[in-house]
């Protein structure tokens, strides 16, 4: 069947540049680079490029450049050349469209529409390279007192919490669906950063069981690679019921990238799918919810706090009042915006809420029903620099997850291919050839870096607020305006509009 | 123009308080003038005191104080109360004119109890029982407001300057064992009488200098809890955090201060294991509790008065001892306009609280010697 797909990006080699010496032929995954042997020149099929730029990264003689293809297409407001485009792929092949990370459409991205506080004259900042600034943050259930009796003593068993250095984790990204030197670099920066990264639904591989205590523990609808080992060398064990990318989706590695190692962790045998239902075929309801909730308390001896993921969807303030309800330690909400390694592109970009709405209608709903102080709130989906971040935990977030971002600082490019295993990065590929290109040391240091900064970043935000401690930011809505929001918007953030 | 409680004004300030730990009583001139040596930190917009011991003979009675607006609201008030309590002495609190002090609204006090029957239906605590009485009249009856429910003291307040606002509740004809001042300076004009300070909550009385940067937080953190924060100051949202640790959750009043104002995670860590965990616990639990930005406060109950700084002290606050008294103000030169010598006088450290306890049951009554026109 001819094509009528033109290629998305052209491939600009510089001649006189370019030595022919073929390194861009074995760098790109995708196929695209080609010796041709009769000439003894290198030649490129842009059809297959993804614009991944790692030729253009590696070239010796940077020969190479990526543009976008402008071929014009008469304007149409309505049938985009995007619109076109997806048409022409669904009539050659028939299936559902994918897409790898987060949905990146032109949707209204609030946080680019809220501005932060600082204090004048009033109120006088404080200098974080003088004073102290606190970033130390617990996650858990907390009781709603303490007693002490008369001879000074605590006479309250806290449950039990997680202890962050500062209120950034690594969300969830699996075994399988990126390769272990990723994994490797999460969990050592996690270790050196004192904070946590999450395994992800695919089980623990042997070799990281050193980070354990830096690891959440996922329990998924697919329960893969779930074991009493697993779960008691964690920290935390995290029930995944949904995700912001695909809210009412399962999940699907196919056999191709189940591996010896893949297999061994999820504990399936080698080259089948690994297929997580769209539910927990055990929770149909909250009640259930409750019932898995207090299984793994069981498993794990009442000695880790349980958090509960979901989508952010339309009623995600009573759904969040019911998980706190059923007992979970700690509420993620991940945002329409979230990532993922493959997700159908019209759930990705058309299911779900942003996440600036979500984690504020919850945390109000919560205060309003007075248990909003028992739990945590992990807010996830799209957290792309420290002043998201401080914006998040202002709306009424205890922490956030952060997992494209990361992604981004280990070397990927956002090409948005993750699901078809040939990332030229090494992250989202199981071939070992590729994952070599990503030496777990120098990743987890660039983690440690981008960490670091974004710290150093939200001490410099709450000093100017005359804040010493991040507890003081959590809600505190007063600190944050709305820019170009109509009213209801900024009811549902809780925020004034800036000048009032 | 909005009031305050529809709209937040920062302000600056000056506190002043006097204590006598043995439970005599002292004239309320040595505190107006403490306060009138720093006219400087007020600007006319907001001056107030609080008492204590100054209702001996209604020392059964929560004496409260209001404003009215109007005749109507005072009406619509009244029967509230006579629904709600025994009423045992009522009448206009004295005044007299003074040139500064202008739109001056109603102000009565009432001496009562609450009625035997009503407070055994409400299934609550004496005390709670007025708590709700007061935020009922406060949320519900237009034009009306208590600004003062405790037992044998009363808070006085208003638009102006603290020596005229003293002058004009003739405080100089008053006697307590505890006295706090406070002069105010609004960084804008609401011309309110109830947004003065100070402000109480039962015997509780707080005079407050600052801006609290978690305002938001600590509020929301109280909502939850069924507060409900009408007038948006700093200084209601410090009463109602007192209110819950101490009189709700019953915790030791030096435990609520480190709450309020804990020591830094990088101090914990070097506690002794006991001490260690339990701040560590007292920081996760009431994490949201913790007031940041800069403050001094004054907090006053009818066993005593504490002083308390911001963590990194970004407000200046000086105590002294003499004798019996204990003096505390936002400036020395406060002090020692009443105490020129006292025997000790030091700047607390941020976070470390002043705590001045009533040494005896018996409050009210003796007079200090007054030795010529100092207070010691």
């Amino acid at each position: 069947m001819l094509s009528f797909l033109q290629p998305e990006f052209l491939i600009q080699r510089d001649k006189d540049r370019c030595n022919s010496c073929g390194l861009c032929v074995k760098q790109c995954s995708f196929e695209v680079h080609q010796h041709d042997k009769v000439k003894g020149t290198v030649l490129s099929d842009e059809t297959k490029c993804i614009c991944c730029h790692r030729c253009v990264t590696m070239c010796p003689t940077r020969a190479l450049s990526v543009r976008k293809n402008t071929l014009a297409f008469r304007r149409n407001s309505n049938w985009t050349v995007k619109a076109v485009r997806e048409i022409y792929k669904q009539a050659e092949t028939g299936g559902i469209l994918l897409s790898g990370m987060g949905n990146p459409e032109d949707y209204p991205i609030y946080w680019d529409r809220i501005v932060i506080n600082a204090s004048q004259v009033t109120n006088p900042p404080i200098d974080p390279l003088r004073e102290p600034m606190e970033l130390k943050t617990f996650l858990g259930r907390k009781p709603e007192r303490v007693d002490i009796d008369a001879n000074g003593n605590l006479q309250v068993k806290l449950p039990p919490q997680l202890e962050l250095e500062a209120p950034i984790l690594f969300s969830a990204m699996s075994f399988g669906s990126i390769s272990f030197n990723a994994c490797k670099a999460l969990a050592m920066a996690a270790a050196q950063l004192g904070i946590y990264y999450n395994a992800g639904e695919g089980g623990l591989h042997k070799d990281l069981y050193n980070y354990s205590r830096n690891t959440i523990a996922q329990v998924a609808s697919g329960r893969f690679g779930i074991n009493i080992e697993y779960l008691n060398a964690c920290s935390a064990v995290e029930i995944k019921m949904g995700q912001g990318a695909k809210p009412g989706i399962g999940g699907h590695l196919p056999g191709e990238k189940v591996n010896e190692e893949i297999s061994k962790t999820r504990m399936i045998p080698v080259g089948s799918d690994a297929l997580s239902p769209a539910p927990h075929h055990d929770i149909y309801s909250i009640e259930d919810l409750k019932q898995l909730i207090y299984l793994l308390r069981e498993t794990t001896g009442y000695a880790k706090p349980i958090a509960v993921k979901v989508a952010a969807v339309n009623n995600i303030s009573s759904i969040a009042s019911g998980i706190v309800r059923a007992g979970a330690d700690i509420i993620v909400i991940d945002g329409f915006r979230g990532g993922t390694g493959a997700a159908p592109t019209r759930i990705r970009d058309n299911v779900g809420i942003p996440i600036e709405m979500a984690v504020a209608s919850v945390d109000t709903r919560l205060k309003n029903e007075g248990i909003r102080s028992q739990v945590s709130i992990i807010a996830s989906g799209s957290m792309r620099n420290s002043a998201d971040i401080i914006k998040a935990i202002a709306l009424g977030a205890d922490a956030v997850y952060i997992a494209t971002g990361a992604l981004i600082a280990l070397g990927c490019h956002v090409c948005q291919k993750c699901y078809t295993g040939k990332c030229s990065w090494g992250i989202a590929t199981q071939n070992p050839d590729l994952v070599k290109r990503l030496n777990p040391d120098i990743g987890s240091k660039r983690l440690i870096n981008l960490i670091t900064a974004w710290i150093n970043e939200i001490k410099e935000f709450l000093g100017g607020m005359g804040i010493n401690s991040i507890d003081s930011l959590r809600g505190n809505r007063d600190m944050l305006r709305g820019i170009g929001l109509n009213q209801k918007e900024l009811d549902i953030l809780g925020i004034k509009t800036a000048g009032e | 123009m909005q009031i305050e409680g529809e709209v937040r004004i920062p302000s600056g300030c000056a506190i002043s308080g006097i204590m006598n730990k043995k439970g005599k009583a002292v004239p309320g001139e040595y505190i107006i003038r403490s306060i009138s040596l720093m006219h400087e930190r007020s600007n006319g917009l907001g001056g107030g005191f609080a008492a204590y011991g100054i209702y001996p003979e209604y020392r059964d009675y929560y004496a409260l104080h209001l404003f009215f607006d109007s005749i109507a609201s005072k009406k619509d008030t009244e029967h509230f109360i006579n629904r709600h309590f025994d009423v045992s002495d009522a009448g206009k609190i004295p005044t007299r004119k003074v040139p500064s002090i202008k739109n001056a609204p109603l102000i009565w006090r009432y001496f009562v109890k609450p009625k035997a029957a009503r407070l055994d239906q409400s299934e609550l605590d004496e005390e709670e029982y007025v708590v709700q009485c007061v935020m009922s009249v406060n949320k519900k009856i237009k034009g009306a407001y208590v600004f003062s429910s405790g037992k044998n003291m009363g808070t006085f307040k208003g638009v102006g300057y603290p020596e005229d606002i003293g002058d004009f509740y003739r405080l100089d004809e008053y006697r307590g064992y505890i006295w706090t001042a406070h002069g105010r300076f609004p960084t804008n004009t609401p011309g309110w009488w109830g947004g003065a300070h100070p402000f109480s909550l039962l015997d509780c009385s707080i005079v407050h200098n600052g801006e609290l940067s978690s305002y938001q937080t600590n509020r929301r953190y109280l909502e939850e809890l069924g507060y409900s924060c009408t007038l948006q100051t700093d200084t209601e949202v410090i009463t109602y955090l007192l209110d819950l640790l101490l009189r709700k959750h019953r915790l030791p009043l030096d435990i609520a201060c480190s709450i309020i104002a804990p020591p830094f995670f990088k101090d914990i860590e070097r506690m002794g294991s006991n001490e260690s965990a339990l701040y560590k616990t007292l920081r996760i639990i009431y994490g949201k509790g913790l007031m940041n930005g800069p403050f001094s406060i004054i907090a006053a109950w009818n066993n005593g008065i504490m002083a308390l700084n911001d963590r990194i002290k970004l407000r200046s606050l000086v105590a002294a001892t003499k004798d019996d008294m204990l003096f505390i103000a936002s400036e020395e030169a406060a002090i020692r306009t009443v105490c020129p010598q006292p025997e000790h006088i030091w700047a607390p450290r941020g976070s470390e609280p002043v705590i001045g306890r009533l040494e005896t049951g018996e409050t009210g009554f003796g007079t200090v010697d007054v030795k010529e026109d100092k207070a010691c």
